[in-house]
């Protein structure tokens, strides 16, 4: 197996998501591609670890935990915001716009 | 390293990675927001089996009971919390801002896998820090081409008789460089995690 | 000392290698279907006993056919489904349902001489492990399977676009998801004292009597039956499906062969459950050993397996005749309240006592004791926590 094989793979699913960031208008949907983002960055860390030592196995456990609460603690944003406006449309949360 | 292990390995990356981008692409576009959710956990199962091909079995299950087990979990709960439509929904993805970041996504994908390709030519995944052994890892990877040969030579004399890079022991290794080298990040996580739980409840508490 | 990894796998894999797989694989599949078979029967007829009532008598003696004749005319209703149903993910669920609890079941060890051997037997002449997949993280990949199999019960409820079958799912995904946590820490006291999270070896482990269950002094084991009986849907904690309340939970839309899958994926997870408990904290094939050699390594070890296995399915089967169901807000309690905070504070008693043990110049006396205090004192700050967060919601009018 090649090094670059996953580096593509990753690249290519971190490009997947970053058009879901841009593109969609629905939180929760946001909240998942910013996952799929922290996954493409995770194949890259074990793919790494491979040859440069167990290190980015640890990078990618920890980026586990903090996405873990950062979902968490999103959801809650997002729950909050739905009992407040009964949507979760983020081209409707402009009122911050100068 | 010419092993017998190559041909399937790679023909398992090649499923596991059309069935990953096929379901990513699904999660950005699909017009139903469970689905959505449903397609994020082929893309991260699919992520896991990855992390297997690397031979990283710990981060492949704890990312199968984590994000697949309770991170998925709490997206489906926070969907049904708010709406849990049955059927497909129009508005989910904004129309004006689509050309764009196709356009963002293709330039970005571009340049990535130019320089990655540029940079690890035709580097192999030899597993040789899988040892344990890091700085050896390290001079390892200062090594000229040939010299690199006859280590993998040797390795893989060692890893067929069984004795040292057996799949036991690479989750100690894993354990040994969170709780020695990076004791203090882990508390930190830690702390963080509380820090989350905590801000959860008082986001989401009604009263 | 068991082997590090399965010796069938270790050496070059040929086409026999491939073979002894499959095999294990397909009679680990029959022997969880005629065992769930048999559990169906055995807890109704059980439970008639109980209840001081026959129980199934009609298909074959003692009624013991009853469950294929269920099975045979479950496959020849009309399967019907919803209008508002979401049609792949209804179809979906009862698979999603099924597959962990049979993946749960592949790694556990059912036989195998722990005690005097290395626990290897020989099949078709290659040394093997009884069980049929032996990965390093096979504890992990337990709780992993048992996490996923929310799924089914989760989309089961969504897909069928109806509102008590979506309530019954919640419950039971917050449930499921609440105990899951007990259900691990009390899986990490054994991990501790095993000090591997292999199956097999933490079978080994326990050989010559070394039980978990009193080596983590069953703490963690009455925690573990308790969280694992909730995390099975299982009365008393089979709020999920209250008829009284939800119909019949999450599953109401579904008929004939659906059903069936659900119905097989609960008692297959009982079984599975059971078989966990066993290897975790009694020492899954562990058992006193005499006689010949084929004895000591087919039949011994196997025979002791199932004895366990079946006490425990006994025990479930008591539960549900004897223990009357929790209400929702008392089992979160439990869940939260007592379960978790008192697997917590065990593990780390635990904890501390094996580090006093292996240095010499640690007090074990004075730890034990120090760790005791602070067990309590913490069971005693969560108490005035409670309480006074009681108090707080009683004046705010929240609760009464």
């Amino acid at each position: 197996m090649l090094l670059n094989q996953f580096l593509i793979l990753s690249a290519v699913l971190f490009c997947i998501g970053v058009y879901g960031v841009l593109a969609r208008r629905n939180a929760v949907l946001v909240l998942m591609s910013i996952e799929m983002l922290l996954n493409a960055v995770n194949i890259n860390l074990v793919a790494f670890s491979t040859r440069w030592g167990v290190s980015g196995q640890v990078f990618a456990l920890f980026i586990i935990a903090v996405a873990a609460a950062e979902v968490g603690v999103g959801l809650a944003i997002v729950l909050l915001i739905y009992r407040n406006r009964t949507s979760i449309d983020l081209d409707e949360l402009d009122e911050m716009k100068g | 390293m010419e092993t017998t292990f190559d041909l399937p390995a790679n023909i398992a990356f090649g499923v596991i990675a059309v069935a990953i981008i096929v379901a990513a692409i699904r999660v950005v576009t699909t017009r139903n927001i469970v689905h959505a959710a449903l397609w994020l956990v082929v893309v991260l199962g699919g992520v896991g089996a990855i992390y297997i091909l690397l031979q990283a079995e710990f981060v492949a299950v704890v990312q199968y009971l984590v994000y697949i087990g309770a991170i998925v979990v709490l997206f489906l709960f926070g969907i049904m919390l708010t709406r849990a439509p049955l059927g497909e929904m129009l508005d989910l993805t904004n129309r004006t801002m689509r050309v764009g970041a196709i356009i963002t996504a293709v330039i970005l994908v571009t340049i990535m896998v130019f320089s990655v390709v540029d940079s690890f030519r035709d580097e192999e995944v030899d597993f040789i820090a899988y040892s344990g052994d890091v700085a050896a890892a390290q001079t390892f990877a200062d090594l000229s081409a040939e010299e690199q040969e006859t280590v993998l030579d040797e390795v893989a004399a060692i890893g067929a008789e069984g004795t040292d890079l057996g799949p036991v022991g690479r989750t100690e290794t894993v354990s040994d460089s969170i709780f020695r080298d990076y004791l203090i990040p882990f508390e930190v996580i830690s702390a963080l995690l509380l820090a989350a739980l905590i801000g959860a409840i008082v986001i989401a508490r009604r009263d | 000392m068991t082997p590090l990894v399965d010796p069938l796998l270790s050496g070059p894999i040929g086409l026999q290698e491939i073979l002894v797989v499959v095999f294990k694989v397909v009679v680990a599949f029959a022997f969880l279907m005629v065992a769930v078979m048999f559990m169906v029967w055995f807890e109704r007829k059980l439970i008639g006993d109980m209840q001081n009532r026959i129980g199934p008598n009609r298909a074959g003696p003692w009624g013991i056919l009853q469950t294929l004749a269920d099975g045979v005319k479950l496959f020849f209703k009309e399967d019907l489904l919803p209008d508002n149903a979401d049609r792949f993910v209804f179809k979906l669920a009862p698979y999603l349902a099924l597959i962990p609890a049979f993946l749960i079941f592949t790694v556990v060890p059912v036989g195998g001489n722990y005690s005097t051997g290395d626990g290897t037997v020989s099949l078709f002449g290659e040394e093997t492990l009884l069980q049929v997949a032996d990965p390093p993280v096979g504890v992990l990949f337990v709780l992993a399977m048992s996490s996923v199999a929310v799924y089914g019960v989760m989309l089961a409820g969504w897909s069928s676009g109806s509102k008590y079958p979506l309530l019954g799912s919640v419950r039971a995904t917050a449930q499921m998801i609440s105990y899951e946590a007990a259900l691990s820490l009390s899986v990490l006291s054994v991990i501790l004292l095993s000090g591997t999270l292999s199956t097999s070896g933490i079978v080994a482990e326990q050989s010559q009597w070394n039980w978990n269950l009193w080596l983590t002094g069953f703490i963690p084991f009455a925690i573990f039956l308790i969280s694992g009986t909730a995390e099975l849907n299982r009365p008393p904690f089979d709020l999920v499906e209250a008829e009284q309340e939800l119909v019949g939970g999450f599953h109401t839309e579904y008929s004939a062969v659906r059903f069936a899958l659900f119905f097989l994926a609960e008692f297959m997870n009982t079984v599975t459950m059971s078989a966990i408990i066993v290897t975790l904290f009694l020492g899954g094939p562990n058992g006193p050993m005499f006689g010949p050699e084929w004895l000591q390594s087919w039949v011994l070890p196997s025979l002791w397996f199932f004895l366990k296995l079946f006490v425990f399915l006994f025990v479930f089967v008591w539960f549900r005749a004897t223990l009357p169901r929790f209400r929702y807000d008392q089992l979160m309690d439990m869940g939260w309240k007592l379960l978790i905070p008192a697997a917590l504070g065990w593990f780390l008693i635990l904890a501390g006592i094996q580090v006093a043990s292996d240095n010499d110049d640690i007090n074990l006396a004075l730890v034990v004791i120090v760790g005791v205090a602070i067990f309590f004192a913490g069971m005693g700050l969560l108490m005035l926590a409670m309480r006074s967060s009681r108090r707080q919601r009683q004046l705010s009018g929240v609760t009464d």
